[in-house]
């Protein structure tokens, strides 16, 4: 398993600062021309600052409070110049981030679960609002899981679009991993508990649970997400282990209203954030790490079966702040 | 749907009243407020500052008339203001004089195209054309089943070719089937791509060289934060499309999107997609949007949704019967169905004024008359046609076959005998021509 997490990594923080060079060089370019001509830390900079990070989808209120503890700082200090500003903004930023993330894992793992003194699956169903990825971040994590010599099932509990069903079979032939399914429109909680069931007799080491997506605004869709985790908990006590929400990462202040309402109806445990590869500039980590104590867990980088990523704070705090 | 910015701009607005007159000073920390709603809402941060200038601008020359309220008269600003950076008109999709119109559709992935696609195409055939999908996302697993469903669903022929991976060769070739098979309409859904992803771009722009469509409809979802700006302006440069489409806005408060795609790439936002039905799509009203962004309501829109599904010999038939006192519980359940086809209640809801803000953490959901259907449902074809005779027992064999208690059967029966009543009374005050007739209201005095 390390074997492969080691040989993975490089690869992946080229794969990552790929993804990330258009948020990097619009955030640095135009911090840079925030100082441009200035010595000192004045209104103005701050003002600009305001809008890159603003601009970033860092968000009012997370904005505010960076430019707030960089004010304190500088009114502490006294004479800070400009060149010190990135060195400060990198650490009030990772402040944030670090925070809730305790976890030192930088390698696609599981911890295994007992039941009874018995080795059960270890549960993660997976959540979010239509259209953020959800099915392709399962077919991913799978792959990446399988790579590293865990045992995969997948449960088919998007019975709700056309067709759900049939995208997240073609990821289990893709990867390689069996599928419990009850083809459309079946009982999503029924399938969710067979696929537990299911895990549990074949002994495999991993059981992921795709839902539909549905917005959070929909009560009884929300309702209906706590009823397919609870009939988890009637196969297997206390599944799902890990609830993971998933969120796009283009999506502006919404984010954060997501992130309630998911935790409200399901405990979300981390979360995944995809869709980095395009313009997105990701700063509603900052945002979501800043307001919530749930760890980001993985990264969506691409389309490519390759293209998941362990969250690493220090490599994405570093990737967006090296020069 | 905007409650959350219209919420935030009335309080904005809230420590302006009293006030004699819209100054430098009072004025300052409202547009701050207003700036920061509008950033809250994911509007761009340079079209919200453009935006909260041009206010204050408008503003501060204004001369407060005794029986304006400086911010009643700030409101107005605002919602032309807003109304503008939306453009001013509804634009329609452009029809080819003769032949096939092509369509094409573009987007970030899932951002709801294929969805989109179906919606579209359900609406072109209710207005009689005769439709006809192709299936060109050749990438994501299992997407042209996914539009074969929704094919199937609103009863339109799709065009696929399973064995190709050409986007582009398919669209041609759908081309030539529909107008060979005299198709009015040919809608293209293609493949989600990211604005940096080259390849993907340049096959898009082919497809579109190639096909030559008529209307090319940028989908975007309306949740989108700063980078909308960045991804429409890429597509645009790319494609040069006719029209944004909004999807996703029955989700929740934010959609500043909206405001911020139309004012950066200039072209109108043509649709908005409210929920996971076919029928949830409506035509975009930069008007009605601002309104409804202030929070002063939809009606307009709540009457066209209203007149679609308004039945004239059903209207005349329940009207007779009210005036025989003759309603029943067969009336009742076909108006209840009449309800639910405008759609979302709380939707519905929102779109009257000063409702917006009320139905904010209001939890309707789509099922809200399931327990009033069952208890229906429960009754005989004699019981519906005959309320009168539900006694004791009867209402008693209803709630358990309905799963309701005795208590709620009563409630409704109750509740429909006042309903009754009601009606009548209406009725007879009004000469037997009001209620229900065909709705008159026009507050807008449009059309």
């Amino acid at each position: 398993m390390a074997f492969f997490g080691f040989f993975g990594k490089k690869e992946n923080k080229e794969k990552l600062e790929q993804g990330l060079t258009k948020t990097k060089t619009g955030f640095f370019d135009r911090l840079k021309s925030v100082v441009l001509g200035k010595s000192k830390v004045d209104d103005d900079v701050l003002d600009e600052l305001e809008d890159v990070l603003i601009a970033g989808d860092v968000g009012v209120q997370t904005t505010l409070k960076i430019i707030k503890n960089i004010q304190n700082r500088v009114s502490a200090d006294k004479y800070v110049s400009t060149s010190e500003l990135d060195g400060i903004l990198k650490e009030e930023v990772s402040s944030l981030l670090l925070r809730h993330t305790a976890s030192d894992e930088i390698d696609f793992e599981v911890p295994s679960v007992e039941n009874e003194g018995k080795k059960v699956p270890y549960v993660i169903m997976i959540v979010g609002v239509n259209g953020v990825g959800k099915t392709t971040t399962i077919g991913k994590l799978a792959y990446q899981l399988q790579l590293r010599g865990y045992s995969v099932l997948l449960g088919a509990a998007d019975t709700f679009r056309a067709a759900a069903v049939d995208q997240l079979k073609l990821w289990a032939a893709r990867v390689g991993v069996p599928i419990v399914e009850k083809g459309m429109n079946a009982d999503p909680a029924a399938v969710a508990y067979e696929a537990v069931a299911e895990g549990i007799k074949q002994n495999v080491d991993v059981v992921i649970i795709d839902t539909a997506g549905r917005l959070h605004t929909k009560v009884n869709l929300m309702n209906e997400l706590s009823k397919i985790k609870r009939s988890m908990t009637k196969a297997l006590d206390n599944a799902p282990h890990e609830v993971i929400l998933v969120l796009d990462a283009s999506t502006g202040q919404n984010a954060i209203v997501q992130a309630t309402e998911f935790t409200k109806a399901t405990q979300v445990s981390a979360l995944a954030l995809t869709k980095l590869d395009g313009t997105a500039k990701g700063g509603v980590v900052i945002g979501i790490s800043d307001m919530f104590r749930i760890p980001v867990k993985y990264l969506g980088v691409g389309e490519g079966i390759n293209d998941l990523q362990v969250f690493d704070p220090k490599v994405f705090v570093d990737t967006l702040f090296d020069k | 749907m905007f409650e959350n910015l219209s919420g935030k701009i009335e309080n904005a607005l809230r420590s302006l009243k009293g006030e004699g007159q819209i100054s430098e000073i009072n004025v300052a920390e409202t547009m701050k407020e207003i700036r920061k709603a509008l950033l809250d809402a994911d509007v761009n941060y340079k079209v919200a500052k453009d935006f909260t200038a041009k206010v204050k601008e408008e503003a501060l020359g204004q001369k407060i008339l005794i029986n304006v309220k400086p911010g009643q008269l700030l409101v107005k600003i605002v919602h032309d203001e807003l109304t503008k950076l939306m453009g001013s008109t509804n634009e329609a999709i452009r029809f080819a004089k003769t032949g096939t119109t092509i369509i094409l559709i573009a987007g970030l992935q899932g951002s709801g195209k294929t969805t989109f696609t179906g919606k579209l195409a359900r609406l072109l055939k209710s207005q009689g054309r005769n439709v006809m999908l192709a299936a060109c996302d050749v990438y994501r697993p299992a997407a042209i089943d996914q539009l074969q469903v929704l094919a199937d669903q609103v009863g339109v022929e799709l065009y696929k070719e399973l064995d190709h991976k050409d986007a582009v060769k398919i669209a041609n070739n759908a081309v030539a089937q529909a107008k060979k098979l005299n198709k009015d309409v040919l809608i293209i859904d293609t493949a989600g791509r990211l604005a940096v992803d080259e390849a993907m771009m340049n096959e898009i722009a082919s497809v579109k060289a190639s096909v030559n469509p008529n209307e090319i409809l940028f989908v975007v979802d309306a949740m989108t934060g700063q980078d909308a700006v960045n991804t429409a302006k890429a597509f645009n440069e790319k494609l040069d499309f006719d029209g944004v489409v909004l999807t996703k806005l029955d989700g929740d408060t934010r959609g500043g999107a909206a405001i911020s795609i139309r004012s950066v790439v200039e072209k109108p936002i043509k649709f908005i997609s409210t929920g996971e039905k076919m029928e949830a799509l409506d035509l975009f009203h930069p008007e009605r949007m601002a309104s409804r962004i202030l929070g002063m309501g939809d009606v307009i829109s709540l009457v066209e949704r209203a007149q679609m599904i308004y039945d004239e010999e059903e209207a005349l038939r329940i009207q007779k019967k009210i005036r025989k006192n003759e309603l029943d519980f067969n009336d009742f359940l076909s108006q209840l169905n009449s309800i639910k086809k405008l759609g979302n209640l709380k939707d519905v809801m929102a779109m009257i004024p000063g409702m917006g803000k009320m139905v904010k953490d209001l939890d309707i959901s789509d099922d809200a008359f399931k327990h009033i259907e069952a208890i229906i449902y429960s009754m005989t074809a004699q019981e519906r046609a005959k309320p009168d005779i539900l006694n004791g027992s009867r209402r008693k064999r209803i709630a358990s076959g309905s799963g309701r208690t005795i208590q709620e059967v009563n409630d409704l029966i109750k509740q429909f005998d006042t309903m009754k009543k009601m009606m009548k009374q209406m009725n007879d005050s009004q000469g037997g021509k009001g209620m229900p007739g065909k709705m008159r209201v026009n507050p807008f005095g449009r059309r």
